[in-house]
C-alpha cells in the first residue's frame, strides 16, 4: 500500500569521503574568507566538533552566511555561559552548616577563550553533509544585548526568550520579548551563578557531592574492576 | 485597586475588546480558548491560549514553566555520576536514552571508552527505551481521535518491554544504569531468549496497530493534510526525529555520525515520508519501532563477549573542557553541551532536548487550522513535558 523507503546511500558513502577534520578545516578557511575581522578566534577537535567566536556586531551575519552560504538550515540551539566562578564555593552542594568564606577565584574561559563574564553559546547543523558548528560571542556587562536570530532561525525565538529570562540578556528585535518559563514578576536570573540555589540554602542535602573512601579502602580500589 | 493590577485589568479588558472584533465583514466575535493546564489532550501541563474566529484558530501561544524543574542549575551541583539520575527524568517514557548522550559527553572528555559489550548492551537499552516510549505514542494518538482501543494494546505491550528493562536494570522507569566507562552491570541469565520472545509481541502490536488505525478511514481523514510542516520551516525551527524524518528530510543520527553506540554495525534503515502531515508523522513512529525490534534482534544475536565496564577512577573528575554529543532520542535529537573544569561537577550543562524545538513550531503549525484538528496536530508533534520544561 504504503512503499517508501530510505535512499539507501550507505554503499556510496563507503568509496571515499575526505576526512572530517578536513571538511572541519575548510568550514574554518571559507569563514575566515567571508567574516574576516569579525571571526576572533577557532578551534577544532578533529573527526569530533568545531568552534568559531565571533564579535558581537557580526553575529547576525554570521547567523546569514551560515545559513545561505553553508547550508547550515537546522537550528540546534542558543543558550547562555556564565563564566563567574561561583561566588558561593561548594557549600551549595555540600551539607555545611556554616558556609566557609570563599576566596573569590579568576575567572577562567573554556574553548576558543573569552574575555567577557557571559557568552552566548549557538550551533547550527547541516543536516545534508552532517556537520555542525558551535558559535561563541562576548557579551559586556556593561552592555547585556544583543541582535536576535529570529528573523533568520524562527527556532531562536523561543530559546532566546529562555536565555533572556535565565540570564539577562536582551535581544533586540525580537518578536515576542516576554518570559517562556518563568512567572511575569520574577526578580533575578536564575542561571546566573551569584544567584543563590535557595533550595539548597533552606535545606540541607542529605547526598554530599564530595565522595569519600570507605573505611579500610586502599587506593588500588580507586579502579573498578572489570 | 494597585497600579499593577489596574493595568492587568485594562490589558484584560483590551483583549477582550479585540477578541469581539475579530472579523469585521463578516460580523464573527472571536474567542480566548484555554487548552491545559490540565487537559487530558496536552500530556502533562502544557498551557496553550488559542484565539479563535469561529472554529478557526487565529493565533496559539503556548505557556509552559508549569513544571521547570531548573535542571540545567541544579547540574551545577552535582556530581557526573549523580547528573545520570536527574536528566533521566526529562524524558519519562523513555529514561535510559536521556542517560546515554550525556554519558557519552562525560566519556568523550575524559577520553574513556565503553567496552564493546557495554555499547552493544547500551544500544539494545537505548533501542528498548525507544519502543517503550514511541508504543504508548502509538497507542495514545489513537485515544485523542477517538478512538480508545489502541491504548489498552499499547498498555498491555508496553509492560513486557517494561519488564525487560527492569529485568537489567531494576528500574521500570528510571533504570539509571549507565555509567561513565559502561554499564553498572551485566545481562542477566536467560534475559536474551525471553527478549526475542518480547520482541514478537512488539511486532504483532504494530500489526495490530497498521490495521487497527493507519488503516482506518476516520483517522486517515483525520490525520491526512494535517499540519503539514514543509522540510525548511522544520529544520529552521530546529525539528528532529521523527517530525522532521516525516517531513521528508532524510536525516538520522544514529546513522549520520552518532557515536557510541553500534547502529552503524547494524543492518537497518531509516523511514522517511515526504507528506509531512500528522498522518506521515505517525507512520514514520510505527516504522520505526519495527525497525527497533530488527536492530534489537541483531543486538541480541551478535553480542560479543567481555567486560562491561571499562577501567575508570572511582572518583570521577572529569578534565577540563567542553564536549557536545546528541544521539537520536525516542523523541528526536537530544544533546549536552558539557563543561567540564576539572572537577566533581559539571561548570555548565546546556540540556538541547528534542520536545522543546519540536513544541516551538506550534504557534506557527497551529495558526489557520480548526480546532479538532489542534488535537491531532498536538498529539502528533509527540512531546513530553518534562522535556519541553527541563
Amino acid at each position: 500500500m504504503i512503499q517508501l523507503s530510505s535512499h539507501e546511500e550507505t554503499t556510496e558513502e563507503e568509496i571515499e569521503i575526505p576526512k572530517r577534520d578536513d571538511i572541519r578545516e575548510d568550514l574554518i578557511s571559507k569563514l575566515k574568507d567571508d567574516l574576516g575581522e569579525s571571526l576572533v578566534a577557532t578551534e577544532i577537535i578533529a573527526e569530533v566538533d568545531v568552534w568559531a567566536r565571533v564579535t558581537k556586531e557580526a553575529w547576525l551575519e554570521t547567523a546569514q552566511i551560515l545559513l545561505t552560504r553553508y547550508n547550515m538550515k537546522y537550528f540546534n540551539f542558543l543558550s547562555a555561559i556564565d563564566w563567574l566562578p561561583s561566588p558561593f564555593g561548594r557549600d551549595m552542594d555540600a551539607q555545611v552548616d556554616q558556609p566557609e568564606p570563599v576566596t573569590p577565584e579568576e575567572m577562567t574561559w573554556g574553548t576558543t577563550g573569552g574575555e567577557t563574564r557571559f557568552q552566548l553559546l549557538a550551533r547550527v547543523h547541516d543536516p545534508e553533509n552532517h556537520l555542525g558548528i558551535s558559535l561563541k560571542v562576548d557579551l559586556e556587562d556593561t552592555d547585556l544585548s544583543i541582535e536576535s536570530w529570529s528573523s533568520i532561525y524562527p527556532g531562536a525565538d523561543w530559546h532566546e526568550r529562555e536565555v533572556s529570562e535565565m540570564f539577562g540578556i536582551t535581544f533586540l528585535n525580537h518578536p515576542n520579548p516576554v518570559k517562556l518559563y518563568l512567572p511575569g514578576d520574577f526578580e533575578g536570573y536564575p542561571m546566573r551563578k551569584d544567584f543563590a540555589l535557595l533550595a539548597r540554602r533552606i535545606k540541607p542535602w542529605p547526598g554530599i557531592v564530595d565522595v569519600e573512601d570507605m573505611p579500610g579502602e586502599e587506593s588500588e580500589e580507586d579502579e573498578v574492576d572489570a | 485597586m494597585s497600579d499593577t493590577a489596574d493595568t492587568k485589568q485594562m490589558a484584560y479588558i483590551a483583549a477582550q475588546a479585540a477578541d469581539a472584533r475579530v472579523n469585521l465583514e463578516i460580523e464573527t466575535e472571536g474567542m480566548t480558548l484555554n487548552i491545559g493546564p490540565q487537559h487530558p489532550a496536552t500530556h502533562g501541563t502544557l498551557r496553550i491560549v488559542v484565539r479563535l474566529d469561529g472554529e478557526q484558530v487565529i493565533s496559539a501561544d503556548p505557556l509552559m514553566g508549569y513544571m521547570h524543574r531548573g535542571y540545567e542549575k541544579l547540574t551545577e551541583v552535582r556530581t557526573y555520576p549523580q547528573v545520570t539520575t536527574l536528566v533521566n527524568r526529562i524524558d519519562w517514557l523513555g529514561s535510559f536514552a536521556n542517560e546515554v548522550p550525556f554519558i557519552l559527553a562525560a566519556e568523550q572528555l575524559m577520553e574513556v571508552e565503553a567496552p564493546p559489550r557495554a555499547q552493544w548492551i547500551r544500544t539494545a537499552l537505548f533501542e528498548m527505551s525507544r519502543i517503550a516510549n514511541v508504543v504508548l505514542f502509538l497507542g495514545d494518538m489513537g485515544v485523542q481521535l477517538g478512538a480508545v482501543t489502541p491504548v489498552f494494546f499499547a498498555f498491555r505491550d508496553r509492560e513486557f518491554i517494561l519488564n525487560q528493562i527492569e529485568a537489567v536494570t531494576g528500574g521500570r522507569f528510571h533504570p539509571n544504569f549507565d555509567r561513565i566507562g559502561g554499564l553498572k552491570d551485566d545481562l542477566p541469565k536467560g534475559w536474551i531468549d525471553e527478549t526475542r520472545g518480547v520482541l514478537k509481541r512488539i511486532r504483532n502490536f504494530c500489526d495490530e496497530i497498521e490495521t487497527l488505525v493507519v488503516g482506518n478511514e476516520i483517522f486517515q481523514s483525520r490525520t491526512r493534510n494535517i499540519g503539514v510542516i514543509p522540510a525548511d520551516i522544520g529544520l529552521s525551527y530546529g525539528l528532529s526525529g521523527a517530525n522532521i524524518r516525516s517531513s521528508g528530510v532524510d536525516w538520522d543520527i544514529r546513522r549520520d555520525g552518532g557515536v557510541g553506540l553500534v547502529h552503524n554495525e547494524l543492518d537497518w534503515k531509516v523511514w522517511t515520508h515526504p507528506d509531512g502531515d500528522s498522518f506521515a508523522r505517525f507512520w514514520v513512529r510505527l516504522q520505526e519501532v519495527r525497525e527497533s525490534c530488527t536492530m534489537i534482534e541483531q543486538i541480541l544475536d551478535g553480542i560479543p563477549s567481555g567486560p562491561v565496564m571499562a577501567k575508570v577512577p572511582r572518583i570521577i573528575k572529569v578534565p577540563a573542557g567542553e564536549a557536545y554529543v546528541e544521539t537520536e532520542n525516542p523523541l528526536g535529537v537530544m544533546g549536552y553541551y558539557v563543561i567540564s573544569k576539572g572537577d566533581l561537577t559539571p561548570f555548565r550543562v546546556k540540556i538541547r532536548s528534542a520536545s522543546f524545538n519540536n513544541v516551538s513550531i506550534t504557534p506557527w503549525l497551529l495558526k489557520g487550522v480548526y480546532v479538532p484538528d489542534v488535537i491531532s496536530i498536538l498529539a502528533s508533534l509527540y512531546f513530553i513535558l518534562g522535556d519541553i520544561d527541563r
